[in-house]
């Protein structure tokens, strides 16, 4: 039997993407399209006194200019994320319902025009004006002010956590580590800004969405609106890229909406790369301080976490610093605490890594420093802090591979022939540096029911439908592997039916989740077909298979057959000819885990880097970079792979290049652009290896499926940090590392 | 966008006269820039006059060594013509550095030499900023301002000049040649670029339909041994933290001929006379080099974000003049 | 010496006009305002998405289309000045309904993941070996131009590798 499952499949989509086909949400052609622009505020707190909009509105081929007069009175829908799979709004805050001012470049108008060109110019004429206040919008601004808030991340964490009595194990510690580490505020920018086409029929409402969960944006749509979302449906097959920004609903989806109603005519909003840093919120400013405690052989003692980081008015979000921070070691004692400064901004969220991208490498920078403190190869002092059991629950690990990550990265990278001193290695001009650290990422059973339909023609082929989308992920690549290997068919007879919201109901694949939950009603659509058909075949005295028992029959290319005697059987499409069946469908529904079931969950990596840092110049490139993960069982090699490279690079980019500056006087974000936001570019990236380590894992999921959409970030900038000052004898604390940041630890007789 | 009439001119003297037939009239090259900043509501011409056909492309060899670069040549024309590559190689160094490949394409030297700054607060056109909104005041000097300018500032505008060929162009005493209203002048490329003082929204001398229509780079012996070096945070695809542009002839350990100049840490392409009045005629040493950097530096009035340029400019020229000193001696001409 | 300007100037307008362009092979035309730039005249009036906009700012490349096959961003193009010139974009790259090796070894090596900057790395890959370029230290100077935010740059380079070397075989 060819497996399919596990098999290096080409996406399912590539043609479409390589031939430009593919149609995004801002491509769909509709007769009387109008074009929405967004006016953004120009003060981060205040109140307007007044909006003109006459030489806007008489420019010629406008449609209408909505300011806040005219639309109406929208829903508060309390932020939940969206993996809970209700109404998941990014931020409370829904604009254009009263004058004040919270953020700059909050909507503060909508121009709708005939084109694109006189959208954005009327735009310009719109005149607004503010009566401004004094804004907060950084920790330095607000630190004085920090609260602990009950709840973080959408009410999904508590602000604090604790096992054991951390003071105490600290104090009894034969060693120390205290370190601080500031991040700089980080905006995804996806590739495809942010585009909503919105079309009313009657009082029905179809929208084309760059989002992460079409059921989110009909749910969030609906709520807030006060529709029925059986009266909203959302048409979304490819979304370019999304990285957690299009996880929860921002304002603009609904605008738009809005603003088609207003016009009646057909509405395309999109957001301007500029107006990318102010309308999905963004990776929090923050500040982390970690202290270990350990003994002289290395075991940790305990582990103190604590977080300040900035927030919106309206909502207590802070992505949690230390899930897995607190779950990766054995130390008997943890503590944290993470404390919010409320600012001018919108309200921060999902960021690629959520959490662990910062949390993570504030501890694995720690114990880097703690390893060189004690002597210990850092592999090692990893190794001897092992922990068996989920440290926080002492459940046992649902599978871990933590280890063997450990392990296989080492020996790929050629971590063994490293002279552990800083400072020690030298090519010409360039100082080389090797660092390592852990990866972590939580599996979180916080989904509702997921479902799909799969129905099988009397041809052999299949259509299987399920209401996800496709953000790169390769998500829809790996369903319609799961399909056909549950089906026993080719995966060319298999076509999976996606982006609709009218399809069997999928959460959004947000998490890292997306292919275990997903997947999971895929399998159980498809395989009730088969169970179907393999049991109408052995009950059916006209089959060979007759009297067989089910359990004893197999599936391959559409032919049913016994395991222990293949030839003897018939095709799917035989039996059901036989009995007049032009088609079989079933749905196939997943519900998840309890959230308290007994197991530590967690996927587990290790990641590994060569840097070299200019001695003179300071400018750091990223030479190599290897990552070993144990991401469950890995559905596609090749796509799983992509994903998890994609996120070792955002690593590097995290601690290399990307942040966001706030002119804390101005209270706006001071460059926002492509051209100012750095994000890596071709010559940037260096070869990635990356090893896959599959672990059975029978409590996610049918399939033993765990992730690998978050965890290649997670640790990889650890890594690079780490080995940076491995490079150059220097630990720089602040993300991005920039030139600034090492030239004072470089070598310059000359400077006097 | 706003609206703007376009027109396409055929020959110079056509251009030029539909520029000046309105106030609000521009040129239009490469438009790497200008469409950009029309877009962003920065710049609002009336008109544009699509220059793109005129017949001013050409890079010409000069009796004396030198070469005539055509104002409307492309940069990525310019980078691989042979007498730039072999002659100049820190033209070509530099062009090549200058942009990703398609904007290499579009930009022509002309619109290379006159694009504007990158200064967020300028291209943001809502922000105060002098050189956009004269009287308006210069948000980035106490905003965000890593990447401005220590050199040639004043307390009306710290941005930097963002061109890494007019730095090398500077370093090599090119000429800007242009044609307008006044008929035909040449301008030494030093004078060309204006620092901002009171008036930073002058920035060269160009008159309303003065055209660029070649930038001539005298012959020089020196300039075979030439080369760039751009600092920046990504490993391409970003303009300058600090670059240099340099020449040198090195004979029996002394520097015989120098040309320096600075990208990335002035208002204006910054030719570094001082550093060269202090090498030329003494020895080709690390120490020499350190401590010229170290004047050329001296009267730089950083503010707290960009204060690592100064050392990082001056570590650039060291590493920038090592390098070609040490190609001298590798070469065993002299 | 004092030029006389005195050639008669030429008549401009802002308002909408008929611009022929030569698109992938084909004669078309639109009526456009002069301000349209290529790229939303693909889009927007031509029906060719496939030329995608991530910046419209010349920041990105997703915008990479060729201008008489040279690679150009059309975002910062204008529309009205791509008269006379050969636009191809990727719609054009394909040859009747066959891939171009260049898309194919995308596909084969994983080379993009949203797709989202793909047409315009394409038509930068392509570019690159027609410029010379693709020599193992240069492919990733020369394609840095185009922004991949899903950072599959190393399967792009291996990609561009495999389609340079199959040229280079025959």
């Amino acid at each position: 039997m060819t497996a399919v499952i596990g098999r290096e499949a080409v996406r399912v989509d590539g043609r479409e993407k390589v031939t430009g086909s593919a149609r995004y949400s801002g491509e769909i052609a509709l007769p009387g399209l109008a074009y929405a622009e967004i006016v953004g505020a120009l003060v981060a707190r205040g109140r307007i006194t007044s909006i003109d909009t006459r030489a806007a509105e008489n420019a010629g081929g406008v449609a209408a200019v909505l300011t806040r007069r005219d639309l109406p009175a929208v829903n508060r829908v309390p932020l939940v994320p969206s993996l809970m799979g209700g109404p998941a709004p990014g931020e409370t805050f829904f604009p254009m319902q009263d004058d004040e001012v919270h953020y700059a470049g909050q909507p503060v108008a909508i121009v709708v025009a005939d084109s694109l060109e006189q959208a954005r110019y009327a735009a310009s004429l719109v005149e607004v004006s503010y009566a401004g206040a004094p804004s907060v919008t950084t920790i330095g601004q607000g630190r004085g002010d920090a609260y602990e808030p009950e709840k973080i991340f959408g009410g999904f964490m508590p602000a604090r956590s604790r096992r054991g009595d951390a003071r105490d194990g600290l104090a009894s510690a034969d060693l120390g580590v205290d370190a601080t580490f500031r991040f700089a505020p980080n905006h995804h920018n996806a590739l495809e800004p942010m585009t909503t086409t919105a079309v009313w029929e009657d009082d029905r409402l179809t929208l084309y969405d760059s989002c992460q969960g079409i059921k989110a944006v009909q749910l969030t749509v609906a709520a807030l609106l006060g529709m029925s979302p059986s009266r909203i449906r959302v048409l979304t097959r490819y979304v370019g890229g999304a990285f957690g920004s299009k996880a929860m609903v921002w304002p603009h989806v609904t605008l738009a909406a809005l603003a088609a109603r207003h016009v009646r005519r057909p509405v395309r909003l999109t957001v301007s790369r500029a107006q990318m840093f102010t309308s999905y919120g963004h990776r929090e400013e923050q500040e982390q301080r970690v202290r270990l405690g350990a003994r002289r052989d290395g075991a940790l003692t305990a582990i103190r976490h604590d977080k300040i980081s900035v927030t919106s008015p309206f909502d207590d979000w802070a992505e949690p610093a230390f899930c897995a921070a607190s779950q990766l070691y054995a130390a008997p004692a943890f503590e944290g605490v993470h404390r919010l400064v409320r600012g001018n901004t919108m309200t921060p969220t999902f960021t690629r890594g959520p959490g662990e991208a910062a949390g993570v490498f504030s501890l694995e920078c720690a114990m880097d420093e703690l390893a060189g403190r004690l002597g210990i190869d850092p592999v090692e002092l990893r190794m001897r802090n092992l922990s068996d059991v989920d440290p926080n629950t002492g459940h046992p690990w649902s599978s871990s591979g933590f280890a063997e990550c450990l392990r296989r990265g080492a020996e790929r990278f050629g971590w063994d022939a490293r002279d552990p001193r800083p400072g020690r290695e030298r090519e010409g001009d360039q100082l080389i540096g090797t660092g390592m650290a852990a990866a972590a990422y939580p599996v979180a059973f916080f989904m509702r029911t997921q479902r799909a339909r799969a129905r099988l023609y009397a041809d052999g082929t299949a259509v299987v439908g399920t209401a996800a989308q496709e953000f790169g992920t390769g998500m829809t690549t790996v369903l319609t592997q799961v399909a056909a290997d549950a089906l026993g068919l080719g995966l060319d007879d298999v076509r999976l039916d996606y982006g609709d919201t009218d399809l069997p109901t999928a959460g959004s694949p947000v998490g890292s989740n997306g292919a275990m939950m997903v997947s999971a009603a895929v399998h159980y659509a498809a395989a009730a077909v088969r169970d179907r058909l393999v049991a109408l075949a052995a009950g059916d005295p006209a089959s060979p298979l007759h009297g067989a028992d089910p359990a004893w029959i197999t599936v391959d290319g559409g032919r049913m057959a016994l395991a222990d005697d293949p030839g003897a059987g018939e095709s799917y499409g035989e039996l059901m000819e036989r009995h007049l069946m032009g088609d079989t469908e079933a749905l196939g529904t997943w519900d998840p885990p309890p959230l308290d079931t007994p197991y530590g969950l967690l996927t587990f990596g290790a990641q590994f880097a060569r840097v070299a840092v200019d001695a003179d110049l300071g400018t750091v490139r990223v030479r190599h970079m290897v990552g070993a993960f144990a991401p469950g069982r890995v559905l596609n090699p090749r796509t799983a792979r992509s994903q998890l490279m994609g996120g070792m690079l955002w690593g590097m980019s995290q601690a290399l290049l990307e942040g966001t500056h706030m002119d804390a006087g101005l209270g706006r974000w001071a460059n926002a652009s492509l051209g100012d936001y750095l994000v890596p570019v071709n010559a940037d990236a260096p070869e990635v290896d990356v090893e896959l380590i599959e672990v059975d894992d029978d409590v996610t999921g049918p399939l033993g499926v765990k992730g690998v959409g978050e965890i290649g970030q997670v640790g990889s900038g650890a890594a690079i940090a780490n080995a940076v000052h491995h490079a150059t004898g220097h630990r720089v604390h602040e993300l991005p590392i920039t030139v600034e940041d090492l030239l004072p630890a470089l070598e310059w007789e000359a400077g006097r | 966008m706003r609206p703007f009439a376009y027109a396409r001119a055929d020959d110079v003297d056509t251009a030029i006269a539909t520029v000046l037939a309105r106030p609000d009239g521009e040129f239009l090259a490469g438009g790497t820039t200008e469409i950009d900043l029309v877009r962003q509501d920065v710049l609002r011409p009336g008109l544009l006059v699509d220059i793109n056909d005129l017949p001013l492309d050409r890079v010409d060899d000069l009796p004396d060594g030198g070469v005539r670069i055509g104002g409307l040549a492309r940069m990525s024309d310019v980078a691989e013509a042979p007498g730039v590559a072999e002659r100049f190689p820190v033209i070509s160094e530099a062009l090549l550095q200058g942009a990703s490949p398609q904007l290499r394409t579009m930009a022509s030297m002309a619109g290379n030499l006159c694009q504007r700054v990158r200064c967020g607060y300028f291209r943001d056109a809502v922000s105060p900023c002098n050189k956009r909104d004269p009287g308006s005041g210069c948000a980035a000097i106490t905003g965000f301002h890593r990447g401005h300018a220590v050199l040639g500032t004043s307390d009306k505008c710290i941005a930097t000049h963002p061109s890494d060929a007019a730095v090398a162009l500077v370093a090599l005493d090119a000429v800007v040649r242009t044609r307008g209203p006044h008929g035909e002048r040449a301008v030494p490329i030093d004078e060309f670029f204006l620092l901002p003082g009171d008036t930073p929204e002058r920035e060269h001398p160009l008159e309303h339909g003065e055209l660029i229509t070649a930038i001539d780079v005298p012959g020089a012996a020196t300039a075979r041994r030439s080369s760039y070096l751009k600092v920046r945070d990504r490993a391409s695809y970003e303009f300058a933290l600090v670059s240099v542009a340099a020449a040198m002839d090195v004979r029996y350990r002394t520097v015989a001929d120098i040309r320096l100049a600075l990208g990335g840490v002035a208002t204006k392409p910054w030719r570094a006379r001082t550093a060269e009045r202090s090498l030329l005629g003494g020895p080709a040493t690390r120490e020499a080099f350190a401590e010229a950097a170290r004047r050329e530096l001296a009267p730089a009035t950083p503010l707290p974000q960009n204060e690592f340029k100064v050392e990082l400019a001056q570590r650039a020229i060291v590493r920038a003049l090592t390098a070609l000193a040490d190609g001298d001696e590798e070469g065993g001409t002299r | 010496m004092a030029i006389h300007v005195g050639s008669p100037p030429l008549e401009g307008t802002s308002k909408a006009r008929t611009v022929a362009l030569t698109v992938n092979g084909e004669g078309v035309e639109l009526r456009i305002e002069p301000r349209v730039s290529l790229l939303d005249a693909l889009r927007e009036h031509l029906g060719l998405t496939g030329t995608k906009k991530g910046c419209d700012q010349g920041t990105c490349g997703a915008c990479t289309v060729w201008s008489d096959g040279r690679r150009v961003l059309s975002c910062l193009t204008l529309a009205v000045a791509g008269e006379g010139h050969e636009i191809t974009t990727v719609e054009g790259l394909q040859d009747g309904g066959e891939l171009h090796p260049m898309q194919a070894a995308f596909i084969a090596h994983d080379a993009f993941q949203c797709g989202y900057c793909t047409p315009g790395q394409l038509m930068s890959a392509v570019a690159l070996l027609e410029e010379g370029r693709a020599a193992d230290d240069e492919i990733a100077e020369w394609m840095s131009g185009n922004i991949c935010r899903c950072a599959a740059y190393p399967n792009i380079r291996d990609a561009i590798r495999e389609v340079r070397d199959a040229a280079g075989g025959e």
